[in-house]
């Protein structure tokens, strides 16, 4: 194009013109993080719901707003985050593919764009934008989950390709994506860091084999996936051999964007209202309960509302300071850390005040099953995304400079101790 | 702490060199065998650099730095918690700001002007319950004399710096409604009464009002208004209290890093230990998510956004609970040194917890919040 870059204000206007045509109403039941009492339900409900967010990242493309970021040779707008801040604006109200922002577009195609070939570029980004393209991350394992780098999965050059063996675990909807991007070791002699590579393939690659782990309350949306002799083109190789942990170091980056600031994010922002067990759901628990106008039921309502208004408050606060500076990037783990203990606290609040009717409940209230069964799962939010254990030790070793945890992982990966379940 | 402008970092600097200059640990030490810790020439240059203007409008002759006074004021107040300040900052500040928003011309040339200049101090004598359920409980009664004139009485409890202030602000039940009256602290039938407390720096005093006649000019406000105007008056104090309380705790996590990383045991370090990493993880987050609920809410108040009020409330309700427990995990990670008067980290552990419980707990706040979002849930309902 070669008149000038539309202006904010320009393409803000136009956005808001389009989704209005374009896109259906956000329908605040549609969160695809819901449980439901009979885990088929729950499978049925993320299938649909993947369905619909593939087709309305096909609306976004076809209206020329998907990619507002990328280049556009590879199918984006090639405008600037102020432009896409704006579009995310704009789209407050509406329906849009919310749940596969991550991991598609981040860590994966942000890494592709980093770090990619032109060939992967072309071969992959025109198709992630339109939806026919979701992409999942195969990182931890099932011998560790908060070391990446001690991945055991191993990669054998064999002329032009690659034969892939281990396993992968902990990856959001295995089943429902198309591609992969994994870590794998290709240097069992060197330090732990040192051999490893990050290759990408389909999920329907011979050898994958994904199975769905069913969760205590009876959600089944996490897999694992089991890899025997997968074969992987050296094209489909992302970064150098043995130069794995570079590439990581973007990925882990762009995933933490998913607090906030990420330039390939589509999202109207996750409202603190909309968080589950906020303070006016609890109200909503308590009002049919009837004792809403409880003191301690206020008191509990206030608390919930409190630590999600807080919660916003710091993504703010934080996002700004690591931008200017006057804040290191690791201070990302205090929204992680704030954000997992605040909302363990909110699933208990929720709990308390729904009472005897959260643990044993009339057929199909899937009100009350929500409370209880997300009271089963509650600690998933200080454990998923990476423990809260990890971010403590990010916060106090990284910002706060205390003396570093003594590691016994050193030399070659092959000699470094393994518990006897990890073989 | 909460500086994001040039002027706000000015304002910042000098606030900050004053009070180290002013209040140093020794100087506290000293105050905290003084009846009296107010200090009427410190006042004086402590309004010249701007603490007393901050929530008064430029017509009513005051001024920001930033065109966000709540906010200017939280820069001060975090201050005066990082050292400990004796005050009267929110007494002072409370009542400019009700002169200034509901005051009459009379009362802005007069009370208004001083509190302004620094020649005088305000009281407020807040006697609110947060979020009480039954609604709250007025300790004053105003019967009205001819001309207009009331008689005031009743006894007003835990009024910061009564004894050094000219005026006190407080709200009494009248025929018409509750409204605010401006008690000049000198007129007849006004008595104090010197309360002990645990801040070192501050004094509190409880006034007596035994038919106190006042001229018509004394009621702030139209009668019946009092009450929400109490509330506007809380959401400032809560702006306030929390900067205050998180200059406090910045304090006390500071020193206690410095412990950490100084003291070893067992041939180590005690901040080498995960063990207590991870406590001053857990308590350098609760810092961050203070300041920053804190200033949320100053913005939301500055700008008069219609969430102000829940911004404010829940900025209590989160500070407030978790302030004195980091100032106390402080002490615990100091261990026997901790509870000591020689280290100075009680002082702010005593600022912390008076800010949280002298003007509505962390739990009032909530069912505060609480009852916002209840009323909110029931109109979307």
């Amino acid at each position: 194009m070669s008149d000038e870059q539309e202006s904010v204000e320009e393409f803000a206007a136009r956005a808001r013109t389009w989704l209005a045509a374009n896109m259906p109403p956000a329908d605040p039941t549609a969160g695809y993080f819901s449980f439901h009492e009979d885990p088929a339900d729950s499978q049925a409900h993320a299938d649909r719901r993947i369905a619909v967010c593939r087709d309305l990242q096909a609306r976004l493309f076809d209206g020329g707003f998907a990619g507002i970021c990328v280049p556009r040779q590879y199918g984006g707008q090639a405008l600037t985050p102020a432009h896409q801040a704006a579009f995310n604006r704009e789209l407050r109200g509406y329906d849009h593919p919310l749940e596969i922002q991550v991991s598609t577009f981040i860590p994966c195609m942000a890494v592709l764009l980093e770090l990619g070939t032109e060939d992967q570029k072309l071969r992959h980004i025109p198709k992630m934008l339109r939806g026919e393209e979701v992409w999942a991350q195969f990182l931890s394992e099932p011998s560790g989950g908060s070391d990446a780098a001690g991945a055991l999965t191993t990669a054998v050059r064999d002329g032009d390709q690659w034969v892939l063996n281990g396993s992968k675990i902990w990856t959001t909807g295995g089943w429902y994506s198309d591609w992969a991007m994994c870590l794998a070791r290709t240097n069992w002699d060197v330090e732990k860091h040192r051999g490893l590579t990050v290759f990408s393939f389909p999920v329907s690659a011979e050898g994958v084999d994904v199975q769905h782990i069913q969760l205590l309350n009876g959600s089944r949306e996490f897999c694992q996936e089991f890899l025997t002799d997968v074969v992987v083109d050296d094209r489909d190789r992302i970064g150098e051999v043995d130069e794995g942990w570079t590439v990581m170091g973007r990925w882990l980056y762009h995933e933490r964007t998913v607090a906030g600031g990420s330039p390939y994010v589509t999202t109207a922002g996750a409202k603190s209202a909309a968080l589950p067990n906020d303070g006016p759901a609890i109200a909503a628990l308590a009002r049919r309960g009837g004792n809403l106008d409880d003191p301690a039921v206020l008191e509990a309502v206030g608390e919930a509302r409190a630590l999600s208004m807080v919660s916003e408050a710091m993504v703010g606060s934080v996002s700004r300071k690591m931008a200017s500076g006057a804040l290191p990037q690791h201070a990302a783990a205090m929204l992680r850390l704030f954000s997992g203990t605040a909302t363990t606290r909110r699933t208990t609040l929720a709990l308390d005040v729904a009472g005897h009717e959260a643990v044993v409940w009339e057929p199909g209230d899937e009100q009350l099953a929500s409370v209880g069964l997300g009271y089963l799962v509650r600690q998933a939010a200080q454990i998923g995304g990476g423990t809260v254990e990890m971010a403590r030790n990010v916060i106090s070793e990284r910002l706060l400079g205390m003396p570093r945890e003594q590691r016994n992982d050193g030399g070659p990966f092959r000699d470094v101790p393994r518990g006897p379940a990890a073989g | 702490m909460f500086a994001t402008t040039p002027d706000q970092e000015l304002l910042e600097r000098t606030t900050a060199r004053f009070l180290e200059d002013r209040y140093p640990v020794s100087r506290l030490r000293e105050l905290a065998d003084r009846t009296s810790t107010f200090d009427p020439a410190v006042w004086r240059e402590g309004a010249a650099l701007g603490w007393t203007s901050l929530l008064v409008a430029e017509g009513a002759g005051g001024g920001s730095v930033s065109g966000n006074g709540v906010a200017d004021l939280q820069v001060v107040a975090s201050l005066f918690g990082l050292h400990a300040a004796p005050g009267p900052l929110l007494g002072t500040n409370v009542v400019a700001a009700a002169l200034a928003r509901w005051g009459t011309p009379e009362q802005q040339a007069g009370p208004l002007a001083a509190l302004l200049a620094g020649e005088a101090a305000g009281a407020w004598g807040h006697a609110t319950t947060v979020g009480a359920p039954g609604g709250r409980r007025r300790v004053v009664t105003a019967t009205p004399a001819a001309d207009g004139a009331v008689v005031l009485s009743g006894s007003v409890a835990t009024v910061e710096g009564a004894a050094e202030a000219t005026h006190l602000l407080v709200t009494a039940d009248a025929p018409g409604g509750p409204s605010q009256h401006l008690v000049p602290l000198d007129a007849a039938g006004v008595s104090l009464t010197a309360l002990r407390g645990v801040d070192l720096t501050r004094r509190y005093a409880r006034v007596d009002l035994h038919d106190v006649a006042l001229p018509a000019g004394s009621r702030v406000g139209a009668p019946g208004e009092a009450d929400e105007h109490d509330e506007q008056l809380v959401d400032l104090l809560a702006a306030v209290l929390t900067a205050e309380m998180v200059g406090a705790v910045q304090r006390a996590f500071t020193t206690t890093l410095e412990w950490t990383v100084d003291r070893y045991s067992f041939g180590r370090p005690l901040g080498s230990y995960q063990a207590i990493k991870h406590r001053l993880a857990d308590a350098r987050t609760q810092l961050e998510a203070s300041e920053a609920v804190a200033a949320r809410a100053a913005e939301a108040l500055g700008a008069g956004a219609p969430d102000g009020r829940a911004w404010a409330s829940a900025a209590m309700a989160h500070v407030a609970a978790r302030a004195p427990e980091i100032v106390q995990e402080c002490v615990q990670l100091h261990g026997g040194i901790g509870v000591t008067y020689e280290l100075d980290l009680h002082l702010y552990l005593r600022r912390v917890v008076v800010d949280s419980q002298l003007y509505g707990s962390a739990t009032d706040f909530a069912r505060r919040l609480g009852r916002l979002v209840a009323d909110d849930e029931g109109r979307a309902a």
